[in-house]
């Protein structure tokens, strides 16, 4: 997907004035918060079940190259093969050459973030193999063209009726000519279309929620099953996972997921969790007949190597979007790139470049929301922060804010002259707006002004009453 | 040290108080209601000269180096105070949280500003929590509703305080507002920055105001009032704003945030 996190202010705006969007958008804080909360107090190890996750990930981030060779050794002797990609690029080569390989003529997918982060949907369309996404909400999106707008439920944009539109666009050619509108009518036509995709599918592709060193394991959680069908049923089998997913035991995994439903969805635990380990073995009933893993770095380990590594620790249950007053305004797309939101805002930069996404780490109010929610504890304002700080230092910031700040921090480190400068300002803004007691318009305001009113101040600063107030006293 | 600016005797505890820059060019009331309460709280008050900006911009917008210079000029101006108190859960927090991880790596300065942000503190909970005040003089004939700023309540855990002090304000009445850990909008150049995103929070926040049934708005933070009062006034909407502290020193008589004579 080519990154417009560059025109977010734009996109931003534009979504602000698109009602049903809008209206979509007020579900998150109805579902998702009020979903997560429920799970939080209704388990009351929730905290300390946040701090064991951040020591596990942490523990495991500083242990990394180990702990990936261990899980590497774990799936040759069961069978699979081990890819690693050091960039998108890479990634997408080797899943195309797995697939020429492998003679395949169609690739099923079950959801997966990364594999969205390396476009292999439209690296393989190129390639002319036939790509069918899974998972009911990308499905929905593959019909309509359009990238996800989170990373847990992508299509959380769409409303009922552009879905019924959508399938009785593209499910006639099926044989259904009737448009659905009811929710289990629209589930039960996508399932028959899939089941069909599902059975004459050459390749299933996955991600991984972790990879676990211990057994060379990948777990997927899912809520339709889609990923079991789509790592069992075609004879050959393609994870995708990045290279912060792996954990060090199948317990620490368990931990994990432990949190992850409940942050994600308000599920204690999702519908279906599933563990695959290698290929098909002789005596089972069945299972892919090769199982490949591509292992992908894209800019991780420059992270691990910095101080934006606690982001390494993601789990992306996506509890910091649901949160964000600012996603929940916006939705997704506004982003620009794969992954929105606080947690996109910290990986979209690293990923696709501070220049292009120099607005992500900005378009924050630093309220902290997101990080008392996260299930791993990332410090999320704090690493936003750090992104500012290198747009500083590289003068990728704009000029005039650069100018104002320096000039007033040069007033500020003068008490004196700042006393001298503001009392007699304060006591004109305040004569000039006593009468209505706030202004509609100001100078150099105007990013106030637009969308509020700016009160007046109550009359000269309060150093000047005072030291009055001292000497009268004296 | 400076000589207190309140006439008290010298056993009890000296407090430097921080006004903030926004009280003291837009609410100097508040700056006096804070020394109100702190003198009835048993502290003798200083207002230091020496002080203008806590440098919250600054390190917000990655300007670590100009942060830093603030820091310092809040550190000469405020050490030698028992507490450093003032009427922002933002700036204190900027003190408390932000000044220590900015001097981690300066053994020379990191002793001093974390004694600086051990005794610094947000004005109600410093009266709540330090001064073990119980109840105020006051009232105030209305029924309000409060806005938690999000520094308040996530970077310093206060949100009982200042409920627990209005809660003992004659003829007040309490309304609790719809969603009061959401954000206003406000974030500092946020704001005026992504001022549609800003200006479509802070109409929720305003419409949440509204359904309350409240007809006055309280705050810790001028920050977040300025942003409401001015989102209310835009909407024609006649709900008055105060600071908590104006209302806790029996000091709301004046009129409110952005309230002309007409």
């Amino acid at each position: 997907m080519q990154p417009d996190s560059r025109h977010f202010k734009a996109n931003a705006e534009a979504a602000l004035r698109e009602p049903r969007l809008q209206a979509a958008l007020k579900q998150l804080e109805l579902g998702f918060v009020a979903g997560r909360q429920r799970c939080y107090e209704a388990l009351p190890e929730f905290e300390s079940l946040r701090d064991r996750a951040r020591d596990i990930l942490d523990h495991t981030l500083e242990n990394l190259d180990a702990y990936l060779v261990e899980y590497e050794s774990r799936v040759i002797e069961s069978g699979g093969q081990v890819h690693w990609a050091s960039t998108p690029v890479q990634a997408r080569e080797i899943v195309i050459d797995i697939c020429r390989a492998a003679k395949a003529r169609s690739v099923i997918r079950g959801k997966s973030m990364v594999g969205e982060e390396i476009g292999i949907n439209d690296a393989l369309e190129a390639a002319g193999f036939e790509v069918t996404e899974t998972d009911l909400g990308e499905y929905i999106l593959q019909l309509a063209g359009e990238p996800p707008s989170h990373i847990v439920a992508p299509a959380i944009h769409k409303t009922r009726e552009e879905i019924s539109d959508l399938f009785f666009e593209h499910h006639r050619e099926h044989g259904f000519t009737q448009r659905q509108t009811e929710r289990s009518a629209l589930v039960a036509e996508a399932r028959q279309v899939l089941r069909e995709k599902f059975l004459g599918a050459d390749v299933g592709m996955t991600g991984a929620n972790f990879l676990i060193a211990e057994t060379g394991s990948n777990v997927i959680v899912t809520n339709e099953g889609n990923g079991d069908l789509s790592s069992t049923l075609p004879r050959v089998q393609i994870v995708t996972a990045a290279i912060d997913k792996v954990v060090p035991t199948l317990e620490d995994a368990s931990l994990l997921l432990r949190l992850l439903g409940r942050s994600a969805t308000g599920q204690e635990i999702t519908a279906y969790t599933t563990f695959t380990t290698g290929p098909k073995r002789a005596r089972d009933a069945d299972g892919p007949g090769e199982y490949h893993v591509v292992l992908i770095d894209n800019h991780r380990s420059e992270m691990l190597g910095s101080e934006l590594r606690p982001m390494l620790r993601c789990i992306r249950c996506g509890a910091c979007m649901n949160h964000c007053p600012v996603y929940g305004r916006v939705g997704g797309h506004a982003y620009g790139w794969v992954y929105p939101g606080p947690m996109g805002s910290v990986l979209t930069p690293i990923m696709v470049g501070l220049d292009e996404a120099g607005h992500l780490p900005n378009a924050c109010t630093l309220n902290g929301r997101c990080e008392t929610v996260c299930p791993v504890k990332i410090p999320l304002p704090t690493l936003l922060r750090s992104l500012r700080r290198r747009q500083h230092l590289q003068r990728q910031n704009s000029r005039l804010a650069r100018i104002a700040l320096s000039l007033w921090t040069w007033v500020a480190l003068r008490p004196r002259l700042y006393q001298a400068l503001t009392r007699p300002a304060m006591s004109l803004l305040s004569r000039l707006g006593a009468k209505s007691g706030s202004f509609r318009r100001m100078l150099l305001a105007s990013g106030w002004t637009r969308v509020r009113d700016l009160p007046a101040p109550q009359g000269s600063t309060f150093q000047a009453r005072w030291q009055q107030r001292q000497r009268g006293r004296k | 040290m400076e000589i207190p600016d309140t006439n008290s005797p010298s056993d009890q505890p000296h407090v430097g108080l921080f006004v903030t820059c926004l009280v003291d060019l837009f609410r100097p009331s508040v700056g006096f209601a804070a020394v109100e309460l702190l003198q009835r709280a048993g502290c003798r008050v200083t207002v230091p000269r020496a002080q203008t900006c806590c440098g919250q911009p600054a390190f917000n917008s990655g300007d670590d180096w100009h942060a830093k210079q603030i820091a310092m000029q809040v550190l000469d101006a405020f050490e030698e105070f028992d507490y450093v108190v003032g009427p922002s859960g933002s700036c204190m927090g900027t003190i408390r949280c932000h000044y220590p991880e900015m001097f981690a790596d300066d053994s020379r300065l990191l002793p001093r500003f974390e004694a600086l942000c051990a005794k610094s503190h947000e004005l109600v909970s410093f009266l709540v929590d330090v001064r073990g005040v119980e109840a105020v003089e006051a009232s105030f004939d209305h029924c309000v509703t409060y806005h938690d700023s999000c520094s308040a309540l996530r970077e310093l855990g206060i949100k009982a305080q200042p409920r627990k002090l209005l809660a003992t304000v004659a003829g007040l009445h309490i309304s609790e507002l719809q969603g009061t850990d959401i954000c206003c909008g406000f974030g500092g150049t946020f704001c005026v920055k992504y001022p549609e995103i800003s200006g479509s929070m802070v109409a929720d926040k305003v419409a949440a105001v509204a359904a309350s049934g409240a007809d006055t708005l309280l705050s810790g933070d001028l920050g977040c009032l300025l942003n409401l009062s001015g989102k209310l006034r835009r909407e024609g909407k006649s709900t008055r704003v105060y600071h908590v502290a104006e209302v806790l020193a029996n000091m709301a008589d004046g009129k409110s945030i952005g309230e002309g004579d007409d």
